[in-house]
């Protein structure tokens, strides 16, 4: 009885060796599902949302929106969001019987605005509660470096590199054809 | 009482050390059993365990403290990171204990994207678990079977979160995005897959001889053991207790679904493995329903608060249900911008806890059988 019951486990086993060779089987001859990934990359990182970079006036590609409201850098749970306000209009003192001068308007521009990638949480608040609109998440998924420096960004010069590269992709297509009406302010 | 402690963990309770007949030993911190940082004292005799103790810590991360010193909206990414693998319920957890000290309404779509969202993100969480427990016992290749169906469910959770695991999703009153049109297409293909895939995990894995005999009669709970270290979710319904928070205590809108909550009286480590089968297989339906019925409208509360909001004074207890167990937050204000205490029952803690008893006596092995049975994910017990 032992024997037959120790022959009765043993077909049991060899069958669910069976069964699982034949799953291995199946997949064996389906397509490969991995990518290659120097040579190849995975088309799905449209949605990936990255560091945030800055977002440039329509009509000065070169110059963000941002109206250093300092929203961001609040906001931002690890203070990785550093921003430079340009100092405010000098305001010359009016010279006798003369009237005051008015005021000069403040630049609302930044003048430097720094991401440190380092210590960035992706949560995505600063991009939310940007009153301008003037962040948004880059696809940056292939980031490599060897030191802390190479993920400190300086969002303003990657503005302009941005929107040089866009104006030179721009230049020849507008110069085969012609100049369009409309299209000069930009 | 009043002398200063002094030694580790080992010299206080394993001092002064093995008898000729035992053997203590070390199973992690880097044990790949233990999926993290966790260490357990093991004294063995032959291949039995006499006794066991679970050394915590490792990745202690004072996130119950960080609460207290961020404001509320900055403490959303933390969440993310107290339990990676279902971070959706950990998102909601938070959200919705703010939401109900506060009183904020949640609209009816964001309600619907909620649900949808976290429910997909248990399913990833448990195929990561399947995978990651038949490595544990020995097997290699149903992981990446696993592995291929949660890539899907990454990028479809990507679409409207923007990342594939530490997801920071949810806001107060509502989400932090809307779902596309891709995402909603994306998942009502997914759930007839997934279906189509679970009878391939039969047969390659559970009908495997060799996996019931790691698990059938392994590491048996009694209900009473669970309810006495507070343990919950599929180690509970494992044991034959009916409690699950959705079905409990229901919160949002899972009380307009039709579903099961999967219970086994067995309490074998078998019993739990079965159990998150079954919940991969509720959560699909859930979806399912969801999906049908989702309605047009704002993901987000109109007037939800600003960064700088502060809610009223006053404290709150709010649990959801995660794929571990049940995650509680208990929260307390006293309107100021940031939170006066914040505690975080994290059910993994609770689930762990009980190993050391259940462990006794058992071989070494099955010990390992057992600690897989029990999801562990070491930063959320740690916190």
């Amino acid at each position: 009885m032992t024997l037959f019951k120790e022959f009765q486990s043993a077909l049991k086993g060899l069958w669910s060796l069976a069964v699982g060779l034949k799953v291995t089987g199946r997949e064996f001859a389906r397509p490969q599902l991995t990518v290659h990934y120097p040579r190849k990359v995975v088309d799905n990182i449209v949605t990936y949302r990255g560091h945030i970079e800055l977002v440039g006036k329509p009509k000065e590609p070169a110059v963000p929106k941002c109206i250093t409201c300092m929203m961001c850098a609040t906001v931002c749970p690890s203070g990785c969001i550093s921003i430079k306000k340009f100092p405010p209009p000098k305001v010359a003192p009016a010279a006798e019987g003369e009237e005051a001068k008015p005021k000069a308007k403040p630049v609302k521009t930044p003048k430097a605005f720094n991401l440190n990638y380092n210590t960035c949480s992706l949560c995505g608040l600063c991009v939310q509660n940007c009153p301008v609109d003037s962040l948004r998440f880059s696809t940056d998924v292939y980031l490599a470096g060897v030191s802390r420096a190479d993920f400190e960004y300086d969002l303003m010069a990657r503005l302009a590199a941005q929107a040089e590269a866009v104006a030179k992709a721009k230049a020849p297509a507008e110069a085969t054809a012609g100049a369009k009406p409309g299209e000069g302010g930009e | 009482m009043s002398e200063i402690q002094t030694g580790d963990y080992y010299t206080r309770h394993f001092s002064p050390g093995p008898s000729d007949d035992t053997l203590i030993i070390n199973m992690g911190p880097q044990h790949p059993s233990t999926h993290g940082v966790l260490r357990i004292i093991v004294e063995l005799d032959g291949e039995y365990i006499l006794r066991c103790e679970p050394v915590l810590g490792y990745v202690h991360r004072m996130h119950e403290h960080m609460g207290e010193t961020k404001s509320y909206t900055q403490y959303l990414p933390n969440m993310g990171r107290v339990d990676y693998l279902h971070a959706l319920a950990w998102n909601w957890a938070w959200c919705g204990a703010v939401e109900k000290l506060a009183g904020i309404e949640v609209p009816e779509r964001a309600q619907y994207i909620r649900v949808l969202t976290t429910e997909l993100n248990r399913i990833s969480s448990h195929l990561l678990w399947w995978g990651a427990y038949i490595l544990d016992l020995g097997a290699f290749s149903p992981i990446l079977y696993a592995f291929q169906d949660r890539e899907i469910i990454m990028d479809l959770l990507q679409i409207p979160t923007g990342s594939r695991l530490t997801y920071c999703y949810f806001r107060f009153g509502g989400v932090s995005a809307d779902l596309s049109d891709a995402f909603l297409a994306g998942l009502k293909d997914f759930v007839p897959y997934l279906r189509g895939r679970l009878p391939m995990y039969r047969d390659l894995v559970t009908d495997n001889v060799i996996l019931r005999k790691r698990c059938e009669g392994i590491g048996h709970f009694s209900p009473e053991l669970c309810r006495r270290y507070g343990a919950t979710g599929p180690v509970a319904r494992g044991s034959g207790i009916d409690y699950d928070v959705r079905r409990a205590e229901p919160y949002s809108i899972y009380d307009r679904f039709d579903w099961e909550v999967p219970v086994l009286e067995a309490g074998d480590a078998m019993s739990r493995y079965l159990i998150r089968l079954a919940e991969i297989e509720q959560s699909l339906k859930i979806i399912e329903q969801a999906l049908a019925t989702i309605p047009s409208g704002d993901f987000i509360a109109k007037g939800a608060p600003k960064p700088k909001w502060a809610p009223p004074r006053g404290e709150t207890y709010f649990a959801v249900e995660g794929a571990r167990g049940k995650i509680g937050v208990w929260l307390v204000s006293d309107g100021t911008k940031t939170p006066y205490r914040v505690k975080l029952r994290a059910p993994g803690y609770c689930n762990l806890s009980l190993f050391a008893e259940a462990a006794q006596g058992v071989l070494l092995a099955d010990a390992v059988s057992i600690l897989g049975s029990l999801d562990l994910v070491i930063p959320e017990i740690d916190r």
